[in-house]
């Protein structure tokens, strides 16, 4: 008895506030006349009741002249997400335009008339006119009109594309535009599904189902207000003229593929994930943020910039000096493996290959940091200042690299060990450095972290930028390497060749063995670059006295 | 109130430093004829403040949000003179002796198919053929792009997998979405075997991870993710290293500056600023705010002084981090739709912007035209990156399949 009780007053409560819903349904839905932005937007000014009632069902009046004049702001003075829309909008009303827009004619469709229906090719001849591109950008462009449901096919009407020749196509009505004020609920599409299962049982596609059996999931405590609303509309659509209701169909039913898009439907309002922070909220701007941002604008104002003129010419320089050895720019040789299927091109580039190419020194001689940066010219780099005896420079700087970007557990260790090698006065591989930084580092590697040999690791990048890398440049091994560089001659394949190379791509070496066989080549390294200990090898006879 | 302006603001500053200052306010009233108050100010937050704890400090009562605020707009105009000052030549005029580009001819060399949805992120492999991408329905796919074969694939417990890294040895990927992690799996030679189970979880973040990278090694993972944030991470140990905190909003791309100190590196969010860090300390050194909607990619110019950043409100702009300031901007008024993927050539003269509209366009870096747009796509370009030696890029798209241009 109480819970029948309970149940009736809850009824009672659901109907006494759909009557309220009702009255302002039946205004909107009975009412006549000419459709005005303004009015169908007055969910701006609206109550939460009536905008409720405006989202849970859609109310929308069909002219055969659907003229928008108005342009809306959507309040969305902060971070609109979709920018986009506002742009595409101004398109779409000039579009509308009777006497500048695309041309529209009445198509008969089974029984039926349809007015203003306007003709794929004509639409992509208005928007290169207008947007004055080429054809293939005013495709793309049309494309992305239908895929956000500005525009919808009529036949064929999941296909969101912009197809150039008579496919027939028609406006979408601006109540159903895409708007980010209020997205499309699912309480709207519970709504739609549940009055085309009302008209006809079975007429809902299989994924139409599947969201029809979710929504029911989901929203089981509304279902008897869902399917009230669902009647309703359905009693309301039948007293319309057949015309109408077919066109109202068409819209509602474009406008749903678009938001809730059928697999392989690609539709531009699913936009992916929403983002943490509301766009439409205002930033709230708190004593902490400004005071933070005080500091960091006394900080700003106390670092010094560079003029324009310097560091725009550095550009330029930049680009010029790199415009051979970009393979956009320059075709690369022997040829781009991409485009020929050959990776010779990858392999007289590789890190053990024993002559490089000419490109490859040019690119060298431009910096320090490229010639480090390329494997095979460091390999050379390195040949060098063996015969300079100042090796323990590199390798000081490649042994400090590896304790900045390296574990956090091997950090003890590895200062260690550096310090015992490099830094001990009296170390095997002792780097010459100023006595400043030594003390500083020496003092800072008593309680090592991982930016301590900072100071030192840049005082022997200099050092080498400096003063070794422009003695390698006129260093004999680089003159000879210059010389002996290859020039690859440029491929010249046939169409049967180029098939052939299609065929036998070549797989390469997996990049984990190449890794692999990195670290041995430099543990091998590391083990000749050690000191020789004298004792030991007396001990094994290595050394005979005799 | 000049006068009562100093003592508030000396005694804010040094706090338990009172004696110091009484004798020094005869010397500040000296300077207080000759300087106006806004310097003053200033000149005394230089003085007094050297470290960034000052936030920290109590507040007086008459530091009110107004007066900072006003103190926060003077400084801000000040700053942009200061700049302005500086500004003498601009891009296009400097570019007028450089030789324009004749046409180009890109097309698609290889097209990846094999991911049953969204691919939302890709990455390079340092051997310039491999890479790696990842998409909504959790898969994240190492491929040797060169002959178009999968060799790997795993399968993430998460569903938009939006972050996915190649690590610089090759052994290992890393990758994250809306599990809030990040998490690095090593690559083996045997095709059989499982590699979840030798997942790594690294990153923890409070919300989605949008962008992670592995910095010069294996070992440190930079990640950036929706709740505002980027951090840096210590691979072994999944230890927190530095973070860095600055966006109002969530930080949607990251990357790491290339030049020779490789300290530094470039994160733009949805609050449409464009924010570089030093690695070290985890300050924000510069900040850019001049786009007009969400920055949905950042990527630094080859030579290391610049970074382009790509948005929603259509355009591509680059930031001259020497000038500290915007030098130009890439737009035509037929793009309308918003660029979610830069990248630069391997000479810094041709921008890459992979769009929504299901295009890419190719951008002359120096004159500031549109040198080529490419079709393709059936639906929006989500990542665009250019491989190590610059010979192809790699587009990823909604369309389910990754492209390879040359």
């Amino acid at each position: 008895m109480d819970f029948n009780k309970q149940r009736q007053a809850r009824n009672n409560k659901i109907h006494s506030e759909n009557s309220r819903l009702h009255s302002t349904l039946r205004m909107w839905y009975r009412g006549g006349g000419e459709a005005s932005g303004d009015e169908i937007y007055t969910g701006y000014n609206m109550t939460t009741h009536q905008k409720g009632a405006l989202q849970c069902r859609s109310a929308y009046r069909l002219t055969a002249n659907m003229t928008i004049r108005t342009l809306r702001d959507y309040g969305q003075h902060y971070r609109p997400r979709m920018a986009c829309l506002k742009n595409v909008e101004v398109f779409v009303v000039e579009m509308q335009d009777p006497k500048s827009g695309v041309k529209g004619a009445d198509q008969k469709l089974n029984v039926t008339i349809i007015p203003h229906v306007i003709n794929g090719q004509d639409i992509l001849a208005w928007i290169v006119t207008k947007m004055k591109v080429t054809t293939e950008e005013a495709q793309a462009f049309g494309t992305m009109l239908v895929a956000y449901g500005y525009i919808y096919p009529l036949q064929n009407h999941r296909k969101l594309v912009l197809v150039p020749d008579s496919t027939l196509y028609r406006f979408q009505t601006p109540y159903f535009w895409p708007v980010q004020k209020w997205p499309a609920e699912d309480i709207d599409y519970a709504i739609y599904l549940a009055r085309r299962n009302i008209r006809k049982k079975g007429m809902l596609e299989p994924y139409e189902q599947q969201h029809y059996d979710n929504l029911h999931k989901w929203m089981n405590p509304k279902w008897d207000f869902i399917v009230m609303q669902a009647t309703e509309q359905y009693k309301a659509n039948k007293e319309r003229k057949k015309p109408d209701r077919v066109v109202l169909d068409c819209q509602e039913r474009a406008y749903w593929i678009v938001h809730r898009p059928p697999r392989r439907t690609h539709s531009a309002m699913d936009y992916g994930l929403d983002r943490l922070i509301d766009p439409n909220a205002e930033e709230v701007l708190t004593f902490d943020v400004v005071r933070r941002t005080n500091i960091f604008l006394t900080q700003a104002l106390m670092r010094s910039a560079v003029k324009s003129s310097v560091s725009l010419t550095a550009f330029v320089k930049f680009v010029t000096t790199h415009h051979n050895h970009d393979p956009f720019l320059t075709t690369p040789v022997p040829s781009n493996p991409w485009i020929t299927d050959s990776d010779e091109f990858w392999q007289l580039n590789s890190r053990s290959v024993d002559i490089p190419t000419k490109l490859s020194v040019e690119r060298w001689v431009l910096s320090f940091w490229e010639l480090i940066s390329d494997p095979r010219g460091r390999v050379d780099f390195k040949l060098f200042l063996k015969k300079e005896h100042s090796a323990e420079n590199m390798a000081f700087y490649e042994a400090a690299e590896e304790m900045r970007w390296g574990a956090a557990s091997a950090i003890p260790e590895k200062s260690q060990f550096i310090f015992n090698t490099f830094l001990k006065p009296g170390a095997p591989r002792w780097i010459n450095i100023d006595g400043r930084t030594m003390g500083l580092t020496v003092k800072g590697l008593v309680v090592p972290h991982r930016y301590v040999l900072d100071a030192a690791q840049t005082h022997i990048f200099l050092l080498m930028k400096k003063d070794t890398f422009y003695r390698y440049l006129k260093s004999p091994v680089h003159k000879d390497m210059q010389k002996r560089a290859l020039v690859p001659a440029p491929h010249v394949f046939t169409d049967a060749q180029l098939e052939a190379n299609v065929r036998n791509r070549n797989p390469g070496i997996s990049p984990i063995l190449q890794w692999q066989q990195e670290e041995e080549e430099k543990a091998a390294a590391a083990v000749a670059a050690r000191p020789i200990d004298v004792k030991a090898m007396v001990a094994t006879n290595k050394l005979d006295r005799k | 109130i000049l006068n009562s302006g100093c003592n508030n603001n000396v005694k804010g500053k040094v706090k338990g430093c009172e004696p110091r200052v009484l004798s020094l306010q005869n010397i500040l009233s000296l300077i207080l004829f000759l300087l106006p108050a806004s310097a003053l100010t200033t000149g005394i937050y230089m003085i007094f403040s050297t470290k960034p704890e000052m936030a920290t400090q109590e507040v007086q009562p008459n530091e009110t949000l107004t007066n900072l605020k006003a103190e926060s707009d003077t400084l801000k105009t000040k700053l942009e003179d200061e700049r302005a000052k500086l500004h003498d030549v601009e891009l296009h005029q400097v570019a007028e002796k450089v030789d324009g580009l004749g046409q180009f001819i890109m097309k698609t060399r290889r097209t990846l198919k094999g991911h049953g949805n969204k691919v939302l992120c890709m990455d390079w492999c340092k051997d310039k053929r491999r890479i790696v991408s990842s998409s909504q329905d959790g898969k994240v796919i190492v491929w040797d792009a060169f002959t178009t074969n999968k060799e790997h694939a795993v399968t993430m417990p998460c569903t938009w997998v939006m972050a996915c890294a190649y690590a610089p040895s090759g052994c290992a990927v890393a990758c994250g979405g809306l599990d809030n992690k990040c998490s690095v799996y090593p690559l083996s030679l045997d095709k059989n075997e499982n590699l979840a189970a030798k997942k790594k979880s690294v990153a923890m973040h409070t919300n989605y991870l949008s962008a992670c990278s592995f910095t010069n090694s294996d070992m440190q993972i930079l990640t950036s993710s929706g709740d505002g944030t980027c951090a840096l991470w210590d691979v072994e140990s999944g230890q927190l290293l530095q973070s860095f905190h600055g966006h109002a909003a969530d930080v949607l791309c990251l990357d790491l500056a290339p030049s020779e100190t490789g300290n530094t590196f470039v994160s733009g969010g949805c609050d449409k600023k464009a924010n570089v860090w030093d690695m070290r300390s985890g300050q924000c050194i510069q900040s850019f705010e001049t786009h007009e909607s969400d920055i949905n990619s950042v990527r630094y110019y080859p030579s290391g002084d610049a970074f382009a950043s790509g948005s929603d409100d259509a355009t591509c702009r680059l930031y001259d981090l020497r000038a500290d300031r915007e030098v130009a901007i890439y737009s035509k008024e037929s793009i309308i739709f918003g660029a979610s993927s830069v990248d630069f050539s391997l000479s810094g003269r041709l921008l890459f912007g992979g769009y929504n509209d299901y295009t890419i366009n190719v951008w002359d870096v120096l004159k500031g035209t549109r040198v080529s747009i490419l079709f393709g796509h059936e639906n929006r370009v989500s990542t665009l990156r250019l491989s190590p030696d610059g010979t192809a890029f790699c587009s990823g798209s909604w369309d389910h399949t990754l492209r390879i241009w040359a």
